[in-house]
């Protein structure tokens, strides 16, 4: 359609200046020959001059309220700058605005958009924007191709409303968006998007590392990786960790959360799903359509999506691109928390936990089935980093990656009284399974924790290593004591 | 170095005419002309480069300040805006020299200078600025082999530079690495001038109408890690392209070419 309406305009502007004349001097926003031309001409003069205000992510600038076009003016400066990409990993992102995504820009319908792009001095790379939003050739590419130290400017006006990205697209163009070179623009309708009470800006991006996932260091760009399509990296935000912890986004019971969703690429497309959570509407592919009740929207690479839902029920959500093993291996991994009153009928929480036994139930073993030797630790280094690994598989689902545990159903480890006040019981806790009221920290336990299938060997590994983080007294526990421990710690 | 311009100042007042001057070849590096396959501008067939000397080291700071001392039409200040922008010898505290940075800069690049102002330079030591093609034929050695196109760790060198940002300060030319010439850093110090760099014109929107983009595909397509190579190359033509003759840079930098033709006639 895009294409179809340029061609018509470019023929009827020509026809304009052939038929007119006068027309010749004119500036080349001349959009059409008749009379209307002139009037737009003569509007556009007088728009009111206003500068946009541009956000980082996750934050999105306030909605637009005003009822007529505007002459908004976009200033975004192009740098090149190293970055966590993971705990202990940097990497050198290329930026729109200083970090990964781009600046968030929000205009209107029918805005004529100023748009400065300046490449700061310091930069390696001569840098363009291509905004997805822009009707004209390269989206804005062909005339902002700047060389570092330089600024360029041009003009376009916002004819089509939806929320669209912006990009690199200097050669090598795969590279630079591969380093970090996206962002959104949103264009409201001119009747503006309906009033929710928190927006947030996320962008998915695919990153290519000379280092596996979490190789720590600088890490160079790999050119075959993101041939081969195949990211060490796929991330929301820039960086793992971006939404999570203390940066995780946040509602309230009973608030309406609208999401601007992109995908930057360079190469995935993105099956963005919350986990708990059904959008009650998606604008599909950040377009018009409204789809209702929708679980997973695709998100392409170059491309965006707006959900919004209703915020029910207390609790995390987790954000995932639902091609799992992005969201588990990679960092596609992002959170939403909800605090606010409980409703039971809407979602009850755990209301039993029972021990299931089937009859006859012992574990199979195949015939001939060698257990590759487990290694044995000969000081207490070695049984902490051999805990670690065993405390990965076997703990940190319920008692979680820092020992913090979950309040009301998993005992904390960290600066545990339970735990610290008598190691011979918590060996017998790990080799004999325990079930009943406790109290750690102040606080009460009344659950489950099952008999886990590990040798002595591992037993003393695991608690040497947790005992030896987390504010934990530190120690070694043997052999010996294990085995001494198992035998008179018996519930 | 400036004993040299000091001398052919005094004995024929212009530039141009230096190039009759006896010229000490120990800060020049031979290379053998031969053929090879450009990535632009030649659809794809070889062309031959002539046999050419070439500085080993790119213009420091300390010897463009000797020129500016005998030119002073090139000092910061007295520049014309049409031969060189705003930012031009950026870098510089004074006027005339480095300024406060000099033990840092000397021995550096010079940078922030535009082409007019580094053809001017080459001119006056009786040289020219390299052709693209002559450039990227002296860019194509390792270490150890003349040319290196075949070699995916030379690449990933390149490919490294390209995606780091600046250092505060440039470090010293004698620090970069030494190619099979004897050449110093033609990878990994400075982007440089070439004399015809805007020749292969990459529009701004690089995907759509050039060349450009069907040699990407296509190499890309053929060959897999091999297809580095082109990446590299492609930067470099990208970043010409976005210049232009007044331009200056924070990392662009130049360095001089000779004709052996010429230099044969300097020996007589």
């Amino acid at each position: 359609m895009k294409m179809s309406t340029l061609s018509k305009v470019v023929q009827l502007t020509a026809i304009g200046i052939y038929s007119l004349g006068l027309l010749a001097s004119c500036s080349s926003q001349a959009t059409t020959a008749d009379n209307k031309a002139s009037t737009e001409e003569a509007l556009a003069k007088e728009l009111p001059v206003i500068q946009a205000e541009l956000t980082d992510a996750p934050k999105v600038p306030a909605p637009i309220t005003r009822k007529h076009a505007a002459k908004v003016v976009v200033k975004l400066e192009v740098s090149e700058v190293v970055k966590k990409m993971a705990d202990g990993v940097d990497y050198t992102f290329w930026t729109f605005g200083g970090s990964v995504p781009g600046k968030f820009i929000r205009i209107r319908q029918n805005d004529e958009v100023e748009f400065h792009l300046m490449n700061h001095p310091d930069s390696k790379n001569p840098h363009n924007i291509d905004l997805h939003a822009v009707t004209g050739p390269g989206g804005g590419a062909a005339s902002t191709f700047t060389a570092p130290g330089h600024e360029t400017i041009f003009n376009f006006k916002a004819l089509n409303p939806g929320l669209y990205v912006y990009h690199c697209a200097t050669a090598p163009v795969g590279m630079h968006i591969a380093n970090g070179m996206y962002g959104l623009i949103l264009v409201e309708p001119e009747e503006g998007l309906p009033k929710v009470d928190k927006e947030y800006y996320i962008m998915q991006g695919d990153f290519y590392t000379k280092g596996a996932f979490g190789a720590p260091g600088l890490q160079p760009f790999d050119m075959e990786k993101a041939l081969d399509e195949n990211p060490s990296y796929v991330v929301f935000n820039g960086s793992v960790g971006s939404l999570t912890g203390d940066k995780a986004l946040t509602a309230k019971v009973g608030e309406t959360v609208r999401l601007f969703v992109g995908n930057g690429g360079p190469n995935l497309i993105s099956s963005f799903h919350v986990i708990g959570e059904i959008f009650d509407n998606v604008y599909t592919e950040g377009g018009t359509k409204v789809h209702s009740n929708v679980q997973t929207t695709l998100v392409p690479a170059g491309g965006s999506a707006i959900t919004e839902f209703k915020a029910d029920v207390p609790g995390n959500y987790v954000l995932v691109d639902h091609s799992i093993f992005r969201a588990f291996n990679k960092g596609a991994l992002g959170m939403i928390k909800v605090e606010g009153g409980e409703n039971k009928r809407l979602y009850s929480g755990q209301i039993d936990d029972r021990i299931y036994q089937p009859e006859g139930s012992t574990v199979q073993e195949m015939p001939q089935s060698a257990t590759p030797k487990a290694m044995v630790a000969s000081n207490k280094n070695m049984r902490i980093e051999l805990g670690k690994t065993l405390y990965a598989q076997n703990c940190q689902a319920c008692h979680q990656a820092e020992g913090q545990g979950m309040k009301g159903a998993f005992p904390p480890l960290a600066k545990s009284d339970f735990l610290n006040s008598d190691l011979n019981r918590a060996i017998g806790v790990v080799a004999h399974g325990l079930e009943g009221q406790i109290k750690v920290n102040g606080e009460v336990y009344n659950s489950t924790m099952p008999k886990l299938k590990l040798t002595d060997e591992e037993i003393a590994n695991v608690i040497t290593y947790v005992v030896n983080n987390w504010g934990n007294k530190g120690g070694e526990v043997t052999l010996d004591q294990v085995k001494k421990a198992k035998a008179t710690y018996k519930h | 170095m400036i004993r040299r311009l000091l001398t052919a100042f005094l004995i024929f007042g212009t530039c141009g005419m230096a190039m009759a001057q006896k010229s000490t070849p120990a800060n020049l590096a031979q290379v053998k002309g031969g053929t090879f396959v450009p990535l632009y501008g030649s659809n794809g067939k070889a062309v031959s480069v002539q046999g050419f000397r070439m500085d080993k080291y790119p213009v420091t700071n300390a010897e463009y300040a000797a020129f500016v001392t005998k030119n002073p039409k090139w000092k910061k200040h007295a520049v014309k805006k049409l031969f060189a922008d705003a930012n031009y010898l950026r870098h510089w505290t004074s006027d005339s020299n480095v300024g406060k940075n000099a033990d840092k800069l000397s021995n550096s690049p010079v940078v922030n200078v535009s082409w007019f102002a580094a053809k001017a330079y080459c001119e006056c030591q009786g040289k020219r600025l390299p052709s693209i093609n002559e450039w990227e034929y002296a860019a194509l050695a390792s270490e150890t082999k003349a040319n290196a196109s075949k070699d995916a760790k030379f690449y990933q060198r390149s490919l490294d530079w390209y995606s780091q940002p600046n250092p505060k300060y440039l470090p010293p030319v004698q620090q970069s690495f030494r190619n099979y010439y004897g050449i110093y850093g033609m990878i990994g110090l400075v982007w440089e001038w070439t004399s015809d760099f805007n020749s292969n014109m990459l529009i701004g929107e690089s995907r759509a109408n050039s060349s450009l983009d069907r040699q990407l595909f296509c190499g890309a397509g053929a060959t897999g890690a091999s297809d580095v190579q082109n990446y590299v190359a492609f930067m470099r033509y990208a970043f010409r392209s976005s210049l232009k003759a007044n331009y200056t840079v924070g990392n662009l930098g130049f360095r001089c070419v000779q004709d052996v033709k010429n230099q044969a006639i300097a020996k007589k």
